[in-house]
């Protein structure tokens, strides 16, 4: 049996910040911002991080495109260790994964014109061999993420936030990359305009067979464009699995809370919100054991004292809790 | 007699390539105790209808015409003294981002109490137990203790809920409150507006909630505005709105907009639904339908004469040419 290499792998990823450094250049405090992260993400797929302000979504993102280094831990793309890479390796690396940004106002330049904008990368990665080359390439792009092709002359401020989300994902797309990470790249947008974005990334998929890691706090979203989602809470994967298992049958308590907080767009009978008590804890000190236990239900002396494991529960389905829930979210007696 | 009735509301500002249409024609009544909720895309014009009734538009930027009663009273024709005496003691007010509207060198207890002692004349012994009780009142625990905290002390939930507190220290008869928890998790969001129908409950305060999240407008309010490039398109009951949309833009966005649990049927994550176009810009005066270049039902009538905002049911009004080719169907 041969297994397909994923095109990422996350191997028990960690990022702490490390914050003022007192006299003998000793940090102060150590923010727990990713701890323990393992993941894949397979080609022509989504993997979308989901996860309340803070839980380590943007760190997790900015780790994998090596826009910073982690503090422990490996990844690898396409089966070869990618944290470690340096120089020409490194830039190579920085061709296969792009990264779209939430803000298209401030993330492209504003002096320069999409023509510039979309030529950088092919020229910098060394993927144009003549100025006809380029043109050709831009005028691809272009239609590829439907903006017209007379737009070359034109500035970022001519555009609106949906076509400048555009010039931004035409820009990712240059290098012909393996993976792009998008972080809240729709979010800024209005409905209407998220949904021509959303759309626009399924098309040129399909397409392409590009992966995506989709970072998003919109869980309407995620669940109409996801293949799998990691749930995070304070720097820990909570759970994770395929679309359907965790809209359809979360097992981890927070995870439930989270999806149930999502107000509906509709006037028929809803299920009952489950209200968490409390703000999320500072990642400048999780709390010990199940870091989710100061604001679950069922927490007990054990989630107290002992870090759940992330732990298989079904075919692409795993979650970190030391219990068991039915499925209408009842405890069932039984400590795994 | 409702508590505010606003009618054809117009406010632009003067800008370097001509006028910016903010607001080009906002008419809405709301009643005492109701929840009402403007709802549109960024840039259709609800904080600066918010703004215009709060006459926070100062600068001789912006010019608002129409009428705007409160209470009876005409609010465009009032002076400041008299505007001041309203906001924040018969009008409160919430914002999206609390650090911004809360004093960043004042305790939040000292920011409460001070509104109390302008407004309501109380004591400073007085102004601080009430300040308290308020923060109480909406979930802040140890509020003996946070009391005397500043704003970056807190979580972002907790300011927002400071503000919720202060504007509602002078039980104002009106609040508005816009894009309350926009910042928020969705977590905070649910425990913000659960207090906030809680606390409208107990002082029947009236509220204008202004989001561009037809799922929190669907949970709390009891009728809905729809705004299109600085109009009001459409207005119904929640219920209404959500089961009958008539305007075909109000009809466009809950198709657009991503349901939870709405894709699970299939096997493969489905297409959204797109609204084609973009807004039009604001700099130019548009004779006929706002909607018209994005609309599958224009009409050479809709692009030369814009359609009056009209009942065409009890409780629901649109502004639309073409709604009775809906109505009959
Ligand atoms: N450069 C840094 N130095 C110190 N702490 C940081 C730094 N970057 C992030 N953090 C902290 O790490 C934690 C995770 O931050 P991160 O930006 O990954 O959150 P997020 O999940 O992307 O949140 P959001 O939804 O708000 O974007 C937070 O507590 C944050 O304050
Ligand atoms: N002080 C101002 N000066 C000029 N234009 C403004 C000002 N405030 C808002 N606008 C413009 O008015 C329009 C409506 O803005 P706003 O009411 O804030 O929209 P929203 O519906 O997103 O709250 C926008 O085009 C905005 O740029
Ligand atoms: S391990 Fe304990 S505290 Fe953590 S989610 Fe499970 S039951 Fe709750
Ligand atoms: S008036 Fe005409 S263009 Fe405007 S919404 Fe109605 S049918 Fe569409
Ligand atoms: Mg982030
Ligand atoms: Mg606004």
């Amino acid at each position: 049996m041969t297994m397909e290499t994923p095109v990422l792998e996350l191997r028990n990823l960690q990022k702490h910040y490390f914050l003022r450094p007192d006299f003998w250049g000793r940090p102060t405090a150590t923010v727990h911002a990713m701890d323990d992260v393992s993941l894949s993400l397979k080609r022509g797929e989504t993997l979308s991080i989901v996860g309340e302000s803070g839980c380590g979504k943007s760190t997790l993102g900015k780790t994998i495109v090596r826009l910073q280094d982690p503090t422990g831990g490996e990844f690898l793309l396409n089966g070869e260790r990618a944290d470690t890479l340096q120089g020409a390796a490194l830039k190579a690396f920085r061709a296969r994964v792009q990264i779209v940004f939430q803000d298209p106002f401030s993330s492209l330049n504003p002096r320069m014109s999409v023509r510039e904008t979309l030529a950088e990368p092919l020229v910098n990665f060394g993927l144009a061999a003549s100025r006809a080359d380029i043109d050709a390439k831009i005028a691809t792009l272009l239609d590829m993420v439907g903006l017209p092709r007379d737009a070359t002359n034109r500035y970022p401020h001519q555009f609106s936030g949906g076509q400048r989300q555009r010039i931004a994902i035409a820009r990712a797309l240059a290098p012909n990359p393996d993976v792009i990470v998008c972080d809240e790249a729709v979010s800024a947008l209005d409905v209407s305009v998220k949904a021509q974005i959303v759309n626009l990334l399924g098309d040129i998929q399909k397409e392409t067979g590009l992966a995506l890691i989709f970072i998003s706090h919109d869980l309407a979203i995620v669940e109409h464009l996801t293949h799998r989602v990691a749930v995070m809470y304070l720097g820990h994967v909570v759970e994770e699995g395929a679309r359907r298992e965790i809209f359809g049958a979360a097992a981890h308590p927070y995870t439930r809370a989270l999806i149930s907080a999502v107000p509906n767009p509709t006037v028929e009978e809803k299920k009952p919100r489950i209200l968490l008590k409390g703000d999320v804890p500072s990642p400048l000190a999780p709390p010990s054991g199940c870091r989710f236990h100061t604001r679950c239900a069922f927490a007990t002396d054990r989630c107290r004292a002992e870090v759940p494991r992330l732990r298989k529960i079904g075919g692409d389905h795993a979650v970190a809790c030391h219990y068991d829930f039915s499925a209408d979210g009842v405890l069932i007696q039984h400590a795994h | 007699m409702p508590i505010l009735n606003v009618s054809e509301l117009r406010t632009h500002f003067r800008g370097e390539r001509g006028p910016v249409r903010a607001v080009e024609n906002v008419s809405f009544t709301l009643e005492s105790g109701e929840t009402i909720a403007i709802v549109g895309e960024s840039g259709s014009g609800k904080s600066v209808t918010s703004l215009s009734i709060m006459r926070l538009l100062a600068g001789g930027r912006a010019r608002s015409s129409g009428r705007i009663e409160f209470l009876g009273r005409d609010i465009l024709s009032l002076g400041e003294a008299e505007m001041r005496k309203i906001r924040g003691n018969e009008i409160g007010m919430i914002f999206q981002e609390p650090m911004t509207s809360l004093n960043p060198v004042l305790t939040i207890g000292r920011q409460i109490a001070e509104t109390l002692i302008l407004h309501q004349h109380l004591s400073r012994a007085q102004a601080r137990a009430r300040a308290i009780e308020m923060l109480r009142l909406v979930d802040i625990p140890a509020a003996e203790q946070r009391i005397d905290e500043y704003p970056h002390q807190l979580s972002g939930g907790m300011r927002q809920r400071v503000m919720i507190a202060m504007a509602l220290a002078c039980e104002p008869k009106l609040l508005i409150a816009d894009e309350p928890t926009t910042a928020l998790d969705v977590t905070i969001q649910a425990q913000v507006l659960e207090l906030m129908a809680d606390l409208q409950k107990r002082t029947g305060t009236a509220i204008i909630l202004i989001t561009h999240d037809l799922g929190v407008v669907a949970d709390v309010a009891d009728r809905v505005i729809v705004m299109y490039a600085g109009r009001t398109v459409e207005e119904a009951t929640t219920k209404d709105l959500f089961l009958h949309p008539l305007h075909p833009y109000t009809r466009g966005l809950l198709a657009t907009i991503a349901k939870l649990g709405s894709s699970l049927d299939d096997n493969a994550a489905s297409r959204l639904t797109e609204i084609p176009g973009q807004v039009p810009s604001l700099h130019e005066s548009i004779p006929g339908c706002a909607f018209a270049s994005r609309c599958p039902l224009v009409t050479d009538l809709c692009r030369h004469t814009a359609p009056s905002f009209e009942a065409v049911e009890p409780d629901h009004k649109v502004a639309c040419h073409h709604v009775e080719r809906r109505l009959q169907a």
